[in-house]
């Protein structure tokens, strides 16, 4: 048995040939084609991309959506507002409002009426877990948005100017960080229940762009000592043109990264608070109240307790798979993994070269 | 470096100060603990709210109260700590100090055993860059990372509390059940072997002849109803520990560390059952902690009998070995009491708890059954602790020790001819656990704060049921006392790990 068995020997061997490699596929491509290219080709992210998609669109499109006086009306029969008739019979074990999806062919193969059954008084579930995720999401692309705007002011102000200002605003991100973010949310959350889901929101992308605010700060101080920053600056291009066109892009790989996980981080600190009674509240709808609300009844009604879960997992599964997409595709040292079949066609090459 | 902690010190106590103003005005103004007595008709209502007011000094507006406050934590420097009532007219330091322990003992066992888990996993994982394995992993912590904690913990309580104690009322583990549970198993020792195909299916199938076979005998013994290990099981899994514990520390080529941890596995067999007569008349913590003592002092002293050189890896391995074997002894123990701890009429045959860190109702003296009772309440919610930040452990391993492997001095460690063992434990792991001691820190103290939810589905009285208690019932100094808690804990921690860091890696200096 080998314990610590070597496997890459014989890719080391080759390092030098494989850099022509990698280096062969980006000549004469500029960074976005690059970063696309290495993005397309992580094939756990693309999916995930996809899957996310399909997602937004699906839960955005299933119900009424208002927009001031417009009323679009969405291609789901029932909304949450209505209470249909609570089904009794045939349901296992004498529950009530079981799911009428079925995938068995032989009887009531199909979606029926209410595909992810009822709850207590008779509301079709599909309806509220659809409301769930839109208020899940639209939470999740607030704080992503807030924080991230934030972070990145903070971070580049921060790490370009230096100094005073830098010690001055690190010590705010210092005292942001030590208030402990769950129970400040809970305080917030048990007041912002009048206010509704879209304060909590704002509010939770106020506490949360700390760790992203020290990261810009981080990649500016080291970034504005760089060569082409002088060359920039020696050129007469002002402060704002040397931050926003020369250093910016240059961190922007890190920062979507880091919006990603805060994002995925965000469904779960609002599907946790929501658990607890400090989040969304109803009568308003969320994935995480649903899961608290229903959590008693998961011996006899499963089925209430795993929709919600299963929105809240595939939404925060996309969101980190996305990301670390991102991290692949913005990574310079990142090269990708050469098979033995691009060995053999750079050998190929070479021999028709010869 | 004085200068440099006390400098940082005197930063932390401003941002405290700071912070605790912010959030008592915050909470103060937030939230009015009188509402709900206003709105009552009782007559009781309007003595309450004048005997609140009084108590709680409600009359003061916040952000003068708030310094009130102060002076009552501030008497810590003469003597006079004073962290205020709750409504409840008991004290706030007697709230936390029965909350404190409760929550450390949760996060000590979930981020020990999270760290031990994620970090073997994580190596594993980057020494088999791009393999099975390594796809395994990387999907397990995405999925781990998107896991609620609160729909995690449902789970576990309903499959591992519930259906597990009904499957215990009636044992027997259906054919299909073994069947699955071997495949399941031999899956992962296969891909965490890796290799060629043959040898994938070769260690498929020993691993799932080795399981079946496990499986078969503990259902045919009824094991889990009289669970125990005895003598001839704890020299058999010993020795396995002896050999992979000689194979990690020194390499199965140093004959007396082999032979010490050998011997240290034999040690233990042969002190069983004297040790049995000792656990039977006084079980204590006491004689655990001496128990270990001696153990340590006997690895250090194989390594004096076998060898006249190099005496230090050698006893690293005796010791280790003997610990494990220890723990065998230990666990024999615990499982021989299973049986009486089940029968006692608090626990009725339904021995994993749902709910609750300890049972009341236990009224057995037994150390071993008291134990028993402890360690039941601790499964549940330190396996939903384990499960969310498992993933971290395994990604930042995995990373660190990627990052590690590309330097200079492993290449160099190859090249001068040092076997891969040598190269991978002694250049790469010591110089991957740099970055991961300052996460370490970082890790435990969001535990604190993050145990709140866990605390809360499993009822256990910690701080973050203290915290959830505080909030719903407006009790403004009970939540400034959790609250300075979590904050002074972020602070030092923070102060620690940058501490721990500049010691262990020389090329940091603090301060400059």
């Amino acid at each position: 048995m080998k314990l610590f068995g070597r496997k890459a020997t014989e890719g080391e061997i080759l390092a030098g040939g494989e850099n022509a490699i990698a280096n062969k596929e980006v000549e004469g491509l500029s960074q976005g084609q690059i970063v696309r290219r290495r993005f397309f080709r992580h094939r756990a992210a693309v999916i995930a991309l996809v899957t996310l998609s399909s997602i937004i669109v699906f839960v955005i499109t299933a119900l009424d959506t208002k927009i001031g006086p417009i009323r679009i009306p969405g291609w789901w029969k029932w909304t949450v507002e209505d209470i249909p008739e609570l089904r009794y019979l045939d349901c296992p074990g004498g529950a009530t409002g079981c799911p009428t999806f079925s995938i068995n062919p032989s009887s009531n193969f199909g979606l029926g009426s209410h595909p992810f059954g009822q709850d207590d008084i008779g509301r079709d579930y599909f309806a509220l877990v659809m409301n769930g995720a839109r208020r899940s999401l639209m939470i999740m692309f607030v704080i992503g948005a807030v924080s991230g705007f934030i972070g990145v002011v903070v971070g580049s102000i921060s790490g370009f100017y230096g100094k005073k200002i830098d010690s001055v605003l690190m010590r705010l991100v210092d005292f942001l960080q030590t208030v402990p973010t769950i129970i400040i949310a809970a305080v917030i959350g048990k007041a912002a229940g009048r206010v509704g889901p879209l304060f909590l929101a704002l509010f939770l992308g106020l506490l949360g762009w700390t760790g992203l605010a020290r990261l810009v700060r981080a990649q500016f101080l080291s970034l504005r000592e760089m060569e082409f920053v002088d060359a920039a600056r020696v050129a007469g291009a002002s402060n704002i043109r040397i931050a926003f066109k020369h250093i910016l892009p240059n961190a922007i790989g890190q920062i979507i990264v880091t919006i990603t996980l805060i994002m995925a981080g965000a469904i779960l600190t609002e599907t946790a608070l929501s658990y607890l009674g400090f989040g969304v509240v109803a009568p308003d709808v969320s994935l995480g109240l649903l899961i608290s609300q229903y959590e008693s009844s998961f011996t006899t009604r499963p089925w209430l307790f795993w929709w919600p879960g299963f929105f809240i997992i595939s939404i925060a599964l996309c969101v980190n798979f996305i990301g670390d997409g991102l991290r692949d595709a913005f990574d310079p040292r990142q090269r990708r993994r050469i098979t033995k079949k691009d060995r053999l066609q750079a050998k190929l090459q070479n021999k028709a070269g010869e | 470096m004085l200068n440099y902690i006390l400098r940082r010190i005197g930063v932390s106590v401003m941002i405290l100060f700071g912070s605790s103003f912010l959030v008592y005005n915050l909470a103060a103004y937030a939230s009015d603990p009188l509402a709900e007595l206003r709105l009552s008709t009782d007559d009781g209502a309007r003595q309450r709210i004048i005997a609140l007011t009084r108590d709680l000094n409600l009359d003061v507006p916040p952000p003068i109260r708030y310094f009130m406050w102060l002076k009552g934590i501030l008497g810590i420097f003469v003597g006079k700590f004073d962290m205020g009532a709750t409504r409840e007219a008991s004290t706030v330091q007697a709230e936390l100090a029965y909350a404190i322990p409760t929550t450390l003992r949760l996060v000590f066992a979930a981020t020990f055993t999270a760290l031990l888990i994620g970090l073997a996993l994580g190596v594993i994982s980057a020494l088999r860059q791009y393999s099975r394995f390594d796809y395994g992993m990387t999907f397990l912590a995405f999925l781990l990372y998107s896991l609620p904690i609160f729909w995690v913990a449902v789970l576990l309580k309903e499959f591992m509390a519930i259906q597990f104690n009904n499957f215990l009322a009636d044992p027997n583990i259906p054919i299909k059940w073994m069947v699955i549970m071997s495949i399941v198993g031999s899956v992962f020792w296969s891909s965490l072997f890796g290799g060629e195909r043959k040898r994938f299916w070769s260690v498929f199938a020993g691993a799932f002849a080795t399981n079946f076979v496990v499986l078969w005998a503990i259902d045919l013994t009824d094991w889990y109803l009289k669970p125990g290990l005895g003598p001839i099981l704890i020299g058999i899994l010993s020795g396995l520990a002896a050999i992979g514990i000689t194979a990690v520390s020194t390499g199965l080529d140093n004959k007396p560390a082999r032979n010490a941890a050998l011997s240290m596995a034999g040690l233990g067999v042969i002190l069983y059952y004297p040790l049995q007569r000792l656990f039977e008349n006084n079980g204590s913590y006491l004689l655990i902690i001496a128990l270990l003592l001696i153990t340590i002092g006997l690895g250090y002293g194989s390594s004096y009998v076998f060898s006249k050189i190099d005496r230090g890896p050698i006893a690293r391995t005796a010791i280790l070995t003997g610990v494990v074997s220890g723990v065998f002894i230990f666990a024999d123990r615990l499982m021989q009491s299973w049986t009486a701890y089940r029968e006692t009429d608090a626990i009725n045959y339904r021995p994993i708890p749902t709910y609750g860190q300890r049972n009341d109702q236990l009224e057995s003296p037994d150390f071993w059954i008291q134990n028993l009772d402890v360690i039941t309440h601790l499964i549940l919610p330190t396996l939903a602790l384990i499960l969310i930040s498992l993933a971290g452990w395994i990604r930042y391993s995995r990373g660190a020790l990627l990052e590690v492997l590309n330097q200079d001095y492993i290449r160099t460690g190859r090249a001068k001819g040092l076997n891969e063992r040598t190269v991978i434990t002694r250049h790469a792991f010591r110089n991957m656990m740099l970055p991961l001691s300052s996460l370490f820190v970082g890790e435990f103290v969001g535990l604190v704060g993050g145990a709140v939810i866990t605390e809360r589905v499993f009822g256990w009285q910690g701080m973050g049921t203290l915290g959830i208690k505080a909030i719903n019932g407006y009790d403004l100094n009970l939540l400034m006392g959790v609250n300075l808690l979590l904050s002074i804990l972020v602070i030092f921690g923070n102060l620690l790990a940058d501490l721990v860091y500049s010691a262990l890696d020389p090329r940091i200096r603090l301060g400059k």
